[in-house]
C-alpha cells in the first residue's frame, strides 16, 4: 500500500513521453556458417539465415540428429520457413558434424 | 560509446570501427558444454553487452552490471527480439490502436496519453528462458547465462486508464498486445501476448514510455512498451502500437502454443518424463544471484569473503537472502540493500568464512508470500522459470 502511494505521489514527476524520432543502424550479422570436418554448410546457410542469424545455430547446445529434426519442423510448420525438404538430410549432416 | 572520447576521431568514425572490429572479448557463461560468447559494443545505445544473436538481437547483460547499482543502465539492459523490427520510430506519429470488445474502439497519440494520470514503478525485467544454458540435460533455444534480466524504473500510464477510454463491454475476458515486430515470412504467427482481464485493470500493469528517467532505447521497445511487474517478460509487448480486448481466451500460437511450461508453480518435471498438462508461463520466481564472484574465481584468503549479490521475489519482495558454504546444512542470512518495492531488484551484502581450498558459495532468496527457492533445480523442457538455488565455484588461494 505505501508503494502504491508512494506511486501516487510520483505520478506528477513521471516524465513526458518522447517527442523526437528515433533511428538506428544495426551492426551486420555474424556472416556464413562454416564448413565442419569437410560437411558443406550451404544447406544450412540457405535455408536457415533468413530469419536469424548464424548464432542461434552455433550458440546451441550439442543436439541429437532427432532434436535438431524437430527444431527444423518446427521452423517449417511454425514459423513457415521455406526450407525446401530435400535440403533436410544435407542441413542435419551439417548439424551434427560438430 | 559514450564512455569513450578519442578526440581524434568523428563518431561516426567510431561506429564504424566499433562495427567493423573483431569482438572486442570473450565471457564464459558457465554452460557444461559451449558457452564461450562475444562481447560486443556495436549495438546501438547501448555498452558492452554479450552477444547472443545479432538477428534478430539477443544480446545478455554481463552479471557484473548488476554488481554496480539497483537499476539496471538502459545502455546495459538485455534485449530480445523474436522478429524483426522498425529502425526508425517517430514518436509524433506513433499510434496505439485499442480495439475488440469495447464500446469506442480508439487511436491514441502519445500527447492522448500523456493525459491520463502518470504513474512510475521499479521492476525487474527477466526472459523466461533466463539462464536456459545452464540446465542439465540441455535444451535448444536461447542459451542465456543469467543475464536476461534487469530492473528499471518504468514510467507511463496505467494500461487499465488507457482501456477506460474505449469502454470495455461486458464479457471480456483478455487483453491481448502486439507491436510493431512483424516476422519475415508472412505465415507466422504475429507476436502478441494477452493477459486476462482482471491483471490487464491491476493497478500495476503500465504502459511505459520512460525507462529510468529517458525514453526507452529503440531496442527495448520504443516508443511504447507493456510493463507487468512480477510476470515473465514475454508480457512485456515492445513497440506496442496495438491492445485488442477478447470476448475469448487467447488461441493465438504465442499464448496458446508458446511460453508453455509444466502445470506446477516450479515448472518442474523429471527429464525422463513426460511434461503432461502445459500452462502459460506467467509469475516469476525468488531468484537471488551473486554478483560479486564469478563461477571459477581464485580469491585471496580473508578472514570472511564478501558475498553480494542482487535477488528478486518475483511476484512478491524479497523478504530474506540467506548465504551457504556447505551445501545448504546451515545459512547465514544476509543483510539487504534499499527497498525500491516488491517488484525491484534487493541488492544484498553478506560475508562466509571459507578457510584456503575450493568452496561452492550457495546464496537463496525468499519472498515475502513465504516463498524460497529450491536447493534442487527445476527442469523443463523448454527452459523456463528457472528458479533453483545457483552455486558459485570459488578457490581460496
Amino acid at each position: 500500500m505505501r508503494v502504491l502511494l508512494a506511486m501516487a505521489a510520483l505520478a506528477l514527476v513521471a516524465a513526458a513521453p518522447p517527442a523526437r524520432p528515433l533511428a538506428v543502424t544495426l551492426p551486420d550479422a555474424e556472416g556464413l556458417l562454416p564448413e565442419r570436418y569437410g560437411v558443406s554448410a550451404d544447406a544450412a546457410n540457405n535455408n536457415c539465415l533468413a530469419c536469424h542469424s548464424a548464432a542461434m545455430i552455433t550458440a546451441q547446445p550439442r543436439l541429437t540428429r532427432v532434436q535438431w529434426g524437430e527444431t527444423i519442423a518446427k521452423m517449417r510448420t511454425v514459423y513457415g520457413a521455406p526450407i525446401d525438404p530435400a535440403d533436410d538430410k544435407a542441413i542435419l549432416d551439417w548439424l551434427v558434424a560438430d | 560509446m559514450g564512455r569513450y572520447t578519442i578526440p581524434m576521431l568523428t563518431r561516426r568514425t567510431l561506429i564504424a570501427s566499433a562495427l567493423a572490429a573483431p569482438a572486442a572479448a570473450q565471457v564464459d557463461l558457465g554452460f557444461a558444454d559451449n558457452g564461450l560468447r562475444p562481447t560486443t559494443r556495436g549495438f546501438p545505445q547501448k555498452g558492452e553487452m554479450i552477444l547472443q544473436r545479432s538477428t534478430p538481437p539477443l544480446l545478455e547483460t554481463p552479471l557484473s552490471v548488476f554488481d554496480e547499482a539497483d537499476f539496471t543502465p538502459n545502455d546495459r539492459f538485455y534485449v530480445r527480439w523474436h522478429y524483426p523490427f522498425p529502425l526508425e520510430v517517430d514518436p509524433a506519429r506513433h499510434r496505439l490502436r485499442i480495439t475488440g470488445h469495447v464500446t469506442k474502439p480508439r487511436t491514441l497519440s502519445l500527447d492522448a496519453l500523456a493525459r491520463l494520470p502518470r504513474v512510475e514503478i521499479a521492476a525487474v525485467n527477466q526472459c523466461a528462458g533466463n539462464g536456459r544454458g545452464l540446465f542439465a540435460p540441455r535444451m535448444a533455444g536461447a542459451q542465456w547465462g543469467n543475464g536476461a534480466m534487469g530492473n528499471a524504473l518504468w514510467e507511463g500510464v496505467r494500461l487499465k486508464d488507457v482501456l477506460a477510454l474505449a469502454g470495455i463491454k461486458p464479457g471480456a475476458v483478455a487483453v491481448r498486445a502486439s507491436g510493431l515486430d512483424a516476422p519475415v515470412v508472412d505465415s507466422a504467427p504475429d507476436y502478441a501476448k494477452s493477459l486476462p482481464i482482471d491483471h490487464a485493470l491491476s493497478d500495476d500493469v503500465l504502459i511505459a514510455w520512460g525507462m529510468n528517467g529517458q525514453p526507452l532505447p529503440l531496442l527495448n521497445g520504443f516508443p511504447l512498451r507493456l510493463v507487468v511487474p512480477g510476470w515473465y517478460s514475454t508480457y512485456w509487448v515492445k513497440m506496442l502500437d496495438q491492445i485488442e480486448v477478447l470476448d475469448r481466451p487467447d488461441d493465438g500460437f504465442w499464448m496458446a502454443k508458446a511460453y508453455l511450461q509444466p502445470a506446477n508453480s516450479l515448472a518442474d518435471v523429471d527429464p525422463a518424463s513426460p511434461a503432461g498438462q502445459r500452462v502459460p508461463v506467467t509469475t516469476m520466481r525468488p531468484r537471488a544471484l551473486v554478483t560479486n564472484i564469478a563461477s571459477g574465481a581464485r580469491l585471496p584468503a580473508r578472514p570472511v569473503t564478501p558475498v553480494q549479490g542482487v535477488a528478486l521475489g518475483g511476484d512478491h519482495g524479497v523478504a530474506m537472502v540467506e548465504l551457504s558454504a556447505d551445501g545448504g546444512t546451515s545459512w547465514v542470512p544476509a543483510q539487504l540493500g534499499p527497498d525500491h518495492g516488491r517488484y525491484a531488484f534487493r541488492r544484498f551484502r553478506g560475508a562466509l568464512a571459507l578457510p584456503p581450498g575450493k568452496h561452492s558459495i550457495l546464496a537463496r532468496a525468499t519472498n515475502a508470500n513465504g516463498v524460497t527457492q529450491p536447493l534442487r533445480q527445476n527442469w523443463n523442457p523448454s527452459g523456463y522459470n528457472r528458479a533453483g538455488v545457483e552455486a558459485v565455484a570459488v578457490e581460496i588461494a
